[in-house]
């Protein structure tokens, strides 16, 4: 089965990202997205350790220890750009002042359910950071992820098993198969990416799929 | 005459006691206050409470306060990390208890102490398993949860100028937590790389006003 590249993937999320909103890409996969914006958009990014207006890696040799993604990578400030403390950073978030989001997902059900942060077995150890306030913050969820775990079997679920990050907060579903919106009815196909029909995709899909 | 500098760090990390609570600023290590770990761990405080974004990298800082055994809980929103290999290895054998917070839930308790906010409702963890136990509310046809506020007896915080007042300004993404940790500690200890004369920090820029800190030391950078 063809399926995008993981930079295919990061330029079709981009595409949906319009111009003057503000945007916190998660940890990951979803880092990917920001190399695909076009220069032309004028996006802000929002990183939850307390910047606004984050740009690109710094050059090598210009890395600064107190300027950091949260994945703890050296970034860089774009000329606008503001520092903030962690309780106003997730105020943005939890106050709805966020357009997007963009998070990585182990599983998301059919009404929008996410899980991303804890595995649930019994030897992990959880962790969550900021996963719980983004999924709720944002004013939309888009989930970017692998259409099928490495096993094979469907990430989109018609619930759950794994332990939830938030109920019902994706509205949107990026693999590297295709784009689904989640809606009322159930999840909806919004665009084939490698060209496969809505019976093949439904073939690889655990919940009923929407045309 | 009100002068909070400290002429070592030593003197700074006076009198915390064992069993106490200790918030320590950072995120990684941007804002980690490196210098006042290492001396808290020669100062030999035990059985502490750490209240910190994250529970360590490599051997260094908080990792090696957790190495030295001195913590039997830590209080932070990300413990698991490729480089949290102390703590992985003290939670696994159970000689260290973790409460996990979602991070913005850390950040707004921490700052409720500091504010006087008995508690407050927030959305999220909200239908989770990290909101087990605790009292819940639907307010507007949205499901909150009851947090309670986090407070601490010691804040040790890293900042990059001050004054004898204890006023203080941050350098970029080191800000973090300090501030809030500043304000819901009885006793604030802030590193500072640069004193400088009272006026000289631009009053409309002050991040951190001197009352919520009540000890400055100067560090190298």
């Amino acid at each position: 089965m063809k399926r995008l590249s993981r930079d295919q993937m990061a330029a079709r999320v981009a595409q949906d990202i319009p111009d003057g909103s503000v945007v916190n890409l998660g940890i990951g996969l979803p880092t990917l997205v920001a190399n695909h914006l076009p220069a032309e958009r004028e996006v802000l990014l929002h990183s939850e350790n307390g910047l606004l207006g984050m740009g690109p890696a710094p050059a090598p040799g210009a890395e600064d220890g107190d300027l950091i993604n949260a994945g703890k990578q050296p970034v860089t400030l774009q000329l606008g750009g503001a520092y903030f403390h962690s309780a106003d950073s997730f105020a943005m978030m939890r106050g709805g002042h966020l357009d997007i989001c963009v998070l990585g997902a182990f599983q998301v059900a059919a009404n929008g359910d996410l899980a991303n942060w804890h595995t649930g077995a019994p030897d992990a150890i959880p962790a969550v950071g900021g996963a719980m306030d983004l999924a709720i913050g944002a004013k939309r969820t888009f989930v970017m992820m692998e259409h099928l775990t490495k096993s094979g079997e469907s990430k989109i679920v018609p619930a759950c098993t794994y332990p939830l990050t938030a109920p019902c907060c994706v509205s949107r579903i990026y693999t590297d198969l295709a784009v689904f919106d989640i809606t009322a009815a159930g999840v909806k196909l919004v665009e084939a990416c490698t060209g496969l029909s809505l019976a093949e995709l439904q073939a690889v899909t655990a919940v009923p799929l929407i045309a | 005459m009100i002068d909070k500098r400290l002429p070592d760090i030593e003197a700074a990390l006076a009198g915390i006691a064992d069993g106490a609570t200790v918030m320590i600023g950072g995120f990684g290590g941007a804002g980690q206050p490196a210098e006042l770990i290492d001396a808290l761990i020669a100062q030999g405080a035990r059985e502490l409470t750490i209240v910190n974004n994250n529970a360590g990298n490599g051997e260094t800082g908080l990792a090696a306060l957790l190495k030295a055994g001195r913590v039997k809980k830590i209080i932070c929103s990300f413990p698991r990390q490729v480089d949290s290999q102390v703590f992985d290895a003290l939670y696994r054998a159970g000689r260290i208890e973790l409460e996990l917070v979602p991070q913005g839930n850390l950040a707004e308790r921490i700052r409720a102490a500091g504010a006087g906010i008995g508690g407050f409702f927030t959305p999220t963890g909200y239908g989770t398993e990290l909101a087990t136990g605790k009292e819940t509310r639907v307010i507007d046809g949205r499901g909150y949860v009851l947090e309670s506020p986090i407070d601490a007896d010691v804040a040790l915080i890293k900042a990059e100028r001050g004054d004898r007042w204890g006023n203080l300004v941050y350098r970029k993404t080191a800000r973090n937590f300090g501030p809030l940790m500043a304000m819901a500690a009885q006793l604030t200890i802030a590193s500072v790389h640069e004193f400088v004369e009272l006026g000289e920090l631009d009053p409309e820029a002050i991040v951190t006003p001197g009352l919520f800190v009540q000890r400055v030391v100067k560090v190298k950078r």
